[in-house]
């Protein structure tokens, strides 16, 4: 029994092996071979013993989202500053500290932590490794000398973005909806009713905001970041309710919105996407025609300046905020739709983005980093 | 253990007489599961089938997954790639490259579930601890599906019953003021009460009204998501947060941590081994486990034999939903220390892979959570030290399960005799 179980096995790999070694037989096995012996492919990049890493949270470093852009950007610094990257994905919050503690047995310099929900973990392997640096996204409370927050004020943004809807409303109802009801989410949410609040009381107008009540902190929301059918649903009803501008908060659901939107304006409405978190015209092509404008949060950006500061041992653990005036969060250029906006308000936008980083326009959410 | 299988089994024999020559002639197995007229029982005859086939058959599984997930690695690694580019200027390279990056992977995982002397941590040294705490919660669900499907129930509810559990212990754990070890007590008594309501509900409805308790506990599942989900946002959330979560835990409704505070192992851990202990005396020596087994074996047989069919789903439901909600309070009181909605993260699930894998015996299933605690824990090191995504993980466990659904396609690939002739093999 043992031995043809034995051998049995062994038929399996060589099976196996052979199969393998067909396959690439048959697609390109005729190359020449390199002339050097050093082929081993360890470290490539010179100068990196810096080991820069990052742990994402359950959404994955291909969600499209905040993970998606902290990763290319430290990615990006493999290239640019030559150091060396490790990163480690979670699927739930049990996934979180056992993925720090690996970074810190890999002896990485720098640890990213994307997203509010690594705070615990983040604080705990933070202590336990004081000469490690970290820096969490979307997080303000660590209160650590080796822990860089990194927030976004996506309020001031959002702002912009919810007057830019009311002027290029022509139904008199812009709508927006949420993933979850969480601090991240609603600020851009908040942002947006402020906005199209700003734009009622400057022209006099009744622009109505469907799916947000800044002041009860109510609204729509889908409770997934998963199902994007959910996005097509509520989208569909913000519609059905007249609005013709739409804001989706809620990562890939946003694709859902926008599907929904090219159906609806085949059966002859005109109806517009605003996209979040990244420039949805690079990022999601596919709603180009409807996209008017998105919301960004320039994540890369944060990433790549933090591990510049550490590597030349300029880390501090202030706060990283990002606002317009940094260009740590922006409004998005109009891209295809660009003619459909008038200059009127395009010029009303510059002179809103210079009030607000001045001050004189206080744009303030219950969720923006204090 | 097959002895006091022994009596069940007969049973089932009997009744199954008129289909059992046609199906033991048939080795693969195949045509009986196509065959069109197939009995209401058939199914379950299947699935019993796979869910105590042999020990063989898991080890192969578990063995075939790991070479198929290592040519996932192996092809979508560059070195690998490259080296096949000239095959034929220099065959080596290719294998040395495949050989390269399987055992580098592999490698990494397994020093990260059992030991590692290049980490920097002790925690990472002695992985093998890590292993064990991810284990815990995978052991008790495993059991709560292994014990209900011993009586013939197919348990999918774990998830439900382990964010119930978690949410009545972690309700305790931090509304409650009570000393020390009393509290820890209360705690786990807490998370098993939970559980247990949850289980049994559907136990109930499946004695009452018939309902299919596969059905009845999916959608059990999904109740509990979402009341988690209302309970995070008023009445078990932290005032003091904006985030959907529960104030921590104090720290007297937390269970010790066994190896100091350089490792996350803690009590729980003896908690799971000490209802692994509980779950096989009580399934194998006592005389309601002897009850379960029969009605699982076959609840017609089991009625005419005087057995109350309803009372034993009502109370292997009850069982398997307390089991459950132990796991809960593993997450909340051992890890976590604090509730939120990903709690029961994948774990209800796994579980179910867990008691297929460890053919439904509770040390079966002790060990399979052992194994995939160790996948847990080294596939983070793998990801992180070999750079090859922990998804492979996700992707051998998934194999796993399809071999083990499968086992005519495991006796196929190694030529063994079908589970008729078990005893011979084992």
């Amino acid at each position: 029994m043992k031995n043809s179980l034995l051998s049995a096995t062994k038929r399996g790999a060589t099976v196996g092996a052979v199969t393998l070694g067909a396959t690439a037989l048959l697609l390109s096995g005729c190359g020449a071979a390199p002339s050097t012996s050093s082929n081993s492919g360890s470290a490539s990049a010179g100068a990196g013993n810096y080991l820069g890493c990052i742990v994402s949270d359950a959404g994955g470093f291909d969600d499209q989202s905040f993970n998606q852009s902290s990763y290319e950007g430290l990615k990006k610094t493999e290239t640019d500053l030559g150091i060396k990257v490790k990163q480690a994905e979670s699927s739930t919050k049990a996934d979180f500290e056992p993925n720090l503690n690996q970074m810190s047995n890999a002896g990485c310099n720098l640890t990213f932590t994307v997203g509010f929900l690594l705070k615990d973990a983040t604080e705990k392997v933070a202590k336990t490794a004081p000469n490690s640096h970290f820096a969490i996204i979307d997080d303000n409370t660590i209160d650590l000398p080796n822990v860089k927050p990194v927030v976004y004020d996506t309020a001031q943004a959002a702002f912009l973005a919810g007057y830019a809807a009311a002027a290029q409303t022509k139904t008199g109802k812009v709508g927006t909806f949420g993933g979850i009801n969480i601090p991240t989410v609603t600020i851009f949410m908040d942002g947006f009713a402020d906005g199209v609040k700003y734009y009622n009381d400057k022209k006099g107008k009744s622009v109505q905001l469907l799916g947000w009540d800044k002041d009860t902190q109510q609204g729509v929301f889908t409770n997934t970041f998963d199902v994007v059918q959910e996005g097509t649903k509520a989208t569909n009803n913000l519609l059905g309710d007249g609005a013709d501008v739409i804001m989706p908060v809620a990562g890939p659901l946003g694709k859902g919105a926008g599907d929904a939107i090219l159906d609806a304006n085949k059966n002859g409405k005109d109806a517009k996407l605003i996209w979040v978190d990244s420039d949805g015209y690079l990022t999601a092509p596919a709603y180009k025609s409807v996209l008017l404008t998105s919301v960004i949060k320039k994540m890369g950006e944060a990433v790549e300046t933090i591990v510049k500061d550490d590597k030349n041992g300029s880390f501090s653990s202030t706060p990283y905020v990002g606002t317009l005036e940094n260009d740590g969060v922006a409004l998005a250029p109009f891209h295809d739709l660009d003619a459909s906006v008038s200059a009127d308000t395009k010029s009303e936008l510059q002179t809103i983005q210079k009030s607000i980083i001045s001050g004189d326009l206080k744009v303030e959410s219950a969720a923006s980093p204090k | 253990m097959s002895d006091n299988r022994a009596a069940p089994e007969a049973a089932e024999a009997a009744s199954a007489a008129p289909a059992a020559s046609a199906g033991e002639a048939d080795l693969t197995g195949t045509g009986t599961a196509a065959s069109p007229g197939a009995a209401p029982g058939q199914g379950n005859r299947i699935l019993r089938e796979i869910m105590s086939g042999n020990a063989l058959v898991s080890v192969l599984a578990v063995v075939v997954a790991l070479v198929i997930g290592g040519l996932l690695i192996a092809v979508t690694d560059e070195r690998v790639g490259a080296a096949a580019g000239y095959f034929f200027a220099r065959p080596g390279d290719l294998f040395g490259a495949l050989w390269a990056s399987v055992s580098e992977a592999y490698g990494a995982l397994v020093r990260g579930a059992t030991y590692d002397p290049t980490a920097r941590t002790w925690l990472g040294q002695l992985g093998i601890f890590e292993t064990l705490t991810i284990a815990t919660p995978l052991i008790l669900a495993g059991l709560a599906v292994t014990i209900a499907f011993r009586a013939g129930l197919f348990n999918i509810g774990a998830q439900g019953q382990i964010i119930l559990g978690a949410s009545f212990s972690a309700a305790v754990g931090f509304g409650w003021n009570l000393p020390p070890v009393l509290h820890l007590l209360a705690v786990i008594l807490a998370g098993a009460v939970g559980g247990a309501i949850w289980g049994g509900i559907a136990g109930v409805l499946k004695a009452r009204t018939g309902a299919h308790e596969v059905i009845v506990t999916i959608m059990l599942n999904y109740i509990a998501i979402n009341l988690i989900g209302y309970l995070l946002k008023s009445p078990l959330k932290d005032p003091n947060s904006s985030n959907p979560v529960s104030p921590a835990l104090h720290d007297s409704a937390v269970f010790p941590l066994l190896l100091g505070p350089n490792f996350r192992l803690h009590a729980g851990f003896l908690l799971a081994v000490l209802a692994v202990i509980a779950v096989a005396w009580l399934l194998n020596r006592s005389t309601l486990g002897f009850e379960l087994r029969a009605i699982g074996a076959n609840p017609s047989a089991a009625r005419t034999a005087g057995m109350v069919v309803s009372r034993g789903y009502i109370i292997v439901m009850l069982i398997a939903g307390a089991l459950s909600g132990l796991a809960g309070v593993a997450q909340v009181a051992g890890t976590e220390k604090s509730l939120d909605a990903e709690v029961a993260g994948s774990i209800g699930f796994d579980a179910i892979t867990v008691a297929l894998l460890g053919r439904s015996t509770p040390w079966g299933t002790f060990f399979a959570a052992l194994l995939f605690g160790a996948f847990k824990a080294g596939g983070t090191s793998m990801a992180v030290n070999a750079n090859v995504s922990i998804d492979i993980v996700l992707v051998v466990q998934s194999l796993i399960v399809l071999f083990i659904a499968a086992p005519p396609l495991i006796r196929a690939i190694f030529r063994l005799k079908s589970a008729s002739s078990r005893g011979a093999a084992a």
